[in-house]
């Protein structure tokens, strides 16, 4: 077998110890340190996102009291701060970060099948997120013209940034695009080609699952969005006319003619709904791993669960056209993606299903990475529910202007994902770091959280059933149908994104005061069954698992096995071995007393 | 954009179907040996599966411009056709030009038919040839700019001008990426002490490449023939 001696002698090359700190800290090609290099990137730029979302509140509750931002900083950071949190922080976040740290680690394996591309991956990563900054800094500032980037408002004077802001932006995510490609095709790669022996997928944990699937999404629907950034970037500097219809504008006619809006929509959907999911199946896989972890039990239909997030990674495709039911497309379009939209429920509900079943019974320990993931599943359900109503076209088009949509799509694609990261980060951490977060500082984060987010949408769905139009900058006394008690909401939701805000600024003393003076965790502090936790060091060394590679005997979910002395099994624990206790066949269909 | 849908539906349902499905059916809650199906076939080296990857990222890529050429031609339902499209006269070079790729293509395959026999310096002939056909290739796509450019069609309001701009563009792009590997290639095969071992990947993935982005341009072509 030839090729397979190529292939063990590239492995070969990828172990080299780094020497230098360079080598090691900096251009590092260690999938663990590309991991961490990615999440304080994006954790960063999110951080940004987050003040400017705290300035607009601060302008829309108290629009007499605080004069921080003109109208056109408003539409700047509203654009920004969406751009910034679906892209930049989440999708970077689970797969740049999470990806990179558990994929080698949960499929036992040395690292990524490509390190040095995973190297790049991230630099070019930075370099995108350095682009999208030094939007901030051009003359005319960032493009103002909401995430979507609808042309032809996005390139056309009056819109803020509509100069070197909205050329920084369609540059920065074309890099993204590159960047993701560089990645994505190495977690892909490696969960198909690098699983340690014994790994089945069928006996991958369900977090590897939801970012193996976000993956092959994101390969296949990034470029959709790079098609239109180059195409945008054509219409706005050389003068083509892809999107850009004929348009009188101060006073003139452009020199465009004749080009489709329409078009532009289309393709940034076809990229912009499976990316919800890019997002959301990661978060799907992290939270059942996180539920099955912490509740010491199995996860229920680890098979149905499975296909579930394949069958929502297929439909996603098919869905794209109902954020465009007011775009004026055919409505025979609607209807028919309107059902797609409903039967994409189907899956999903089941997984909800799932994740309680899981908690039936069990033994559940509240610590705060369960917090969060039992705080997720309610969010998710509430965020889901309100999808249903905007999937119908006669509901959307009344509700698809209003704030209705704003609390919808925080709820199920803002807040529920952020849960699961943080969740994720507390469970974690202790692998990363060999310590323990703070666990009171952890609750008062949560509880926070997770109160301060529901004062905040909640009323969102009051303001948006009255119709009150999102987008605006401010609600004048000339809007009749605005009345007063709107505005008393939007000071009370103002407050409550405030303290929100600032309750981050506990998570992230508990991260930096935890490195040096957490308690220490020893290996496997959340007597946790999957390969990551099995490392024969804390935090994981190069290569990740010592001289010999783990084999892997059984699924990642033996909790409370009968007759084993432990309520959990690890993944490379043989059969016949007395920690498998005297069941060697294992559970009988998850059911234990 | 229909033609990417089904695109998608095609090629999710293959994976769906080749990858998982009869893996699918494993209970996995009952621990067992280790063996299983999957790990005692012989696996394919990680860049290949790579590659081939990367082929279905570039046609998601190429299908959703040319679902974008169709839909910016057809215009939309009320308004119909577009009109300010005025179809280009394909410069005839570009026919050489296709000659030119489908004879790189041919020297690629005949390197890879000589690597395999283990015969590394008739190798290094076949994908050098093909190298430089390729460069040719650019070369005369070049040249059809210059031509269209100074012909009466030319205008960058014209959509069928500028789409023909972008698709050569975009391809050309992706056979110079192509030429990088090909140079690091070549290179490796000029070291002393190169065994068949060290290139014979290199060089079947470089042909893989070169056919299919043959075909990504046979099928660019003949979407901008046909109208």
């Amino acid at each position: 077998m030839a090729f397979v001696a190529i292939a063990d002698r590239d492995h070969e090359h990828a172990l080299h110890d780094p020497e230098t700190f360079i080598r090691k800290y900096i251009w590092s090609q260690d999938h663990k340190v590309i991991a961490i290099q990615y999440a304080l990137v994006a954790i960063g730029i999110g951080l940004v996102a987050l003040v400017m979302s705290v300035l607009m509140r601060l302008q829309l509750g108290f629009p007499d009291t605080f004069s921080l931002i003109a109208p056109h900083d408003y539409y700047q950071y509203i654009t920004m701060h969406g751009m910034i949190m679906v892209i930049y922080l989440l999708t970077a976040l689970f797969l740049g970060g999470f990806g990179n740290y558990l994929i080698p680690l949960m499929c036992g394996s040395r690292d990524m099948v490509f390190p040095y591309m995973n190297m790049l991956s991230f630099w070019f990563y930075l370099l995108a997120v350095l682009v999208l900054v030094l939007g901030l800094f051009v003359p005319g500032g960032p493009t103002g013209a909401g995430w979507t980037l609808y042309p032809p408002q996005a390139i056309a004077p009056g819109t803020p940034g509509h100069g070197w802001g909205i050329i920084c932006m369609l540059a920065s995510l074309g890099i993204f695009v590159v960047a993701f490609t560089m990645g994505g095709l190495n977690y892909v790669t490696t969960i198909l080609q690098a699983r340690c022996k014994g790994m089945t997928l069928m006996r991958m944990p369900l977090s590897v699952w939801g970012i193996f699937t976000a993956t092959v999404l994101g390969l296949l629907a990034f470029p959709a969005l790079f098609v239109s950034c180059v195409m945008m970037t054509l219409d706005h500097s050389l003068g083509t006319s892809f999107f850009m219809p004929a348009v009188a504008q101060m006073g003139g006619q452009t020199v465009h003619s004749g080009g489709s809006p329409l078009l532009f929509q289309h393709l940034f959907w076809f990229f912009g709904h499976p990316e919800v999911y890019i997002v959301a199946l990661p978060a799907f896989g992290i939270v059942s791993d996180l539920l099955s972890t912490h509740a010491r039990r199995n996860i229920f239909g680890y098979r149905m669960m499975v296909w579930a997030i394949l069958a929502i990674g297929c439909l996603s495709f098919v869905v794209w056209a109902h954020h465009m039911y007011v775009s004026g497309m055919n409505p025979y379009f609607g209807f028919f993606f309107a059902t797609t939209t409903l039967i994409i429920a189907v899956p999903t509900a089941i997984k909800v299903y799932n994740w309680v079943l899981t908690l039936w019974k069990g033994d559940i320990h509240l610590t705060v990475p369960m917090l969060f993931a039992i705080g997720f599943i309610f969010t998710f359900i509430n965020g889901g529910l309100t999808g249903l109503f905007l999937g119908n076209v006669t509901v959307d088009v009344p509700l698809s202007g209003t704030y209705f949509v704003v609390a919808h799509f925080h709820m199920v694609m803002g807040v529920s994902p952020i849960l699961v990261v943080f969740g994720a980060i507390y469970h974690w951490y202790p692998k990363i770091t060999g310590r323990l977060l703070d666990d009171r500082l952890g609750r008062i984060h949560f509880w926070c959280t997770f109160i301060g987010t529901y004062s905040i949408y909640l009323p969102m769905h009051y303001l948006g059933i009255l119709g009150v139009p999102r987008r605006y900058y401010a609600y004048s006394d000339a809007i009749d149908f605005i009345s007063s008690n709107v505005h008393v909401a939007n000071e009370w939701i103002s407050i409550s994104a405030v303290f929100v805000a600032a309750t981050q600024l506990v998570f992230l003393f508990n991260l930096a005061w935890s490195i040096k003076a957490g308690r220490p965790s020893g290996p496997n502090p959340w007597r946790s069954t999957s390969l990551e936790w099995q490392t024969p060091d804390t935090p994981p060394k190069h290569g990740n698992w010592g001289k010999d590679l783990p084999v892997v005997y059984r699924w990642a979910y033996d909790y409370n096995v009968p007759g084993a002395p432990e309520d959990f099994v690890p993944q490379n624990v043989p059969p016949g071995d007395p920690r498998a206790g005297n069941s060697p066949e294992g559970r009988d269909h998850g059911v234990h007393h | 954009m229909s033609l990417t849908v089904a695109y998608f539906a095609l090629a999710t349902g293959i994976v769906v179907w080749l990858i998982l499905v009869r893996k699918l059916s494993a209970r996995s809650w009952e621990a067992g040996p280790v063996a299983t199906v999957d790990l005692d076939e012989p696996r394919w080296p990680a860049k290949r599966v790579g590659l081939w990857i990367f082929l279905a990222v570039i046609t998601s890529l190429f299908g959703l411009f040319v679902s974008a050429y169709y839909m910016r031609l057809n215009g939309h339902h009320e308004s119909g056709p577009a009109t300010d499209w005025v179809a280009l006269n394909e410069p005839p070079v570009l026919w050489l030009n296709t000659l030119l790729l489908i004879a790189a293509s041919v020297a690629m395959q005949a390197a890879r038919k000589s690597v395999q026999g283990g015969n590394v310096a008739g190798s290094f002939k076949g994908l050098l040839v093909g190298g430089l056909l390729t460069l040719a290739f650019l070369g005369g796509q070049l040249y059809a700019w210059a031509l269209v450019r100074n012909s009466e069609f030319f205008s960058p309001l014209n959509p069928a001008v500028a789409f023909f701009y972008l698709l050569t563009a975009v391809h050309g792009l992706h056979l110079l990426g192509g030429l990088y590997v090909w140079g690091r290639t070549l290179a490796r095969m000029r070291r002393e002490n190169v065994e068949v071992i060290d290139v014979r990947l290199s060089v079947e993935l470089c042909s893989v490449y070169w056919h299919f982005l043959l075909l990504v341009w046979l099928g660019l072509f003949a979407v901008m023939l046909s109208t």
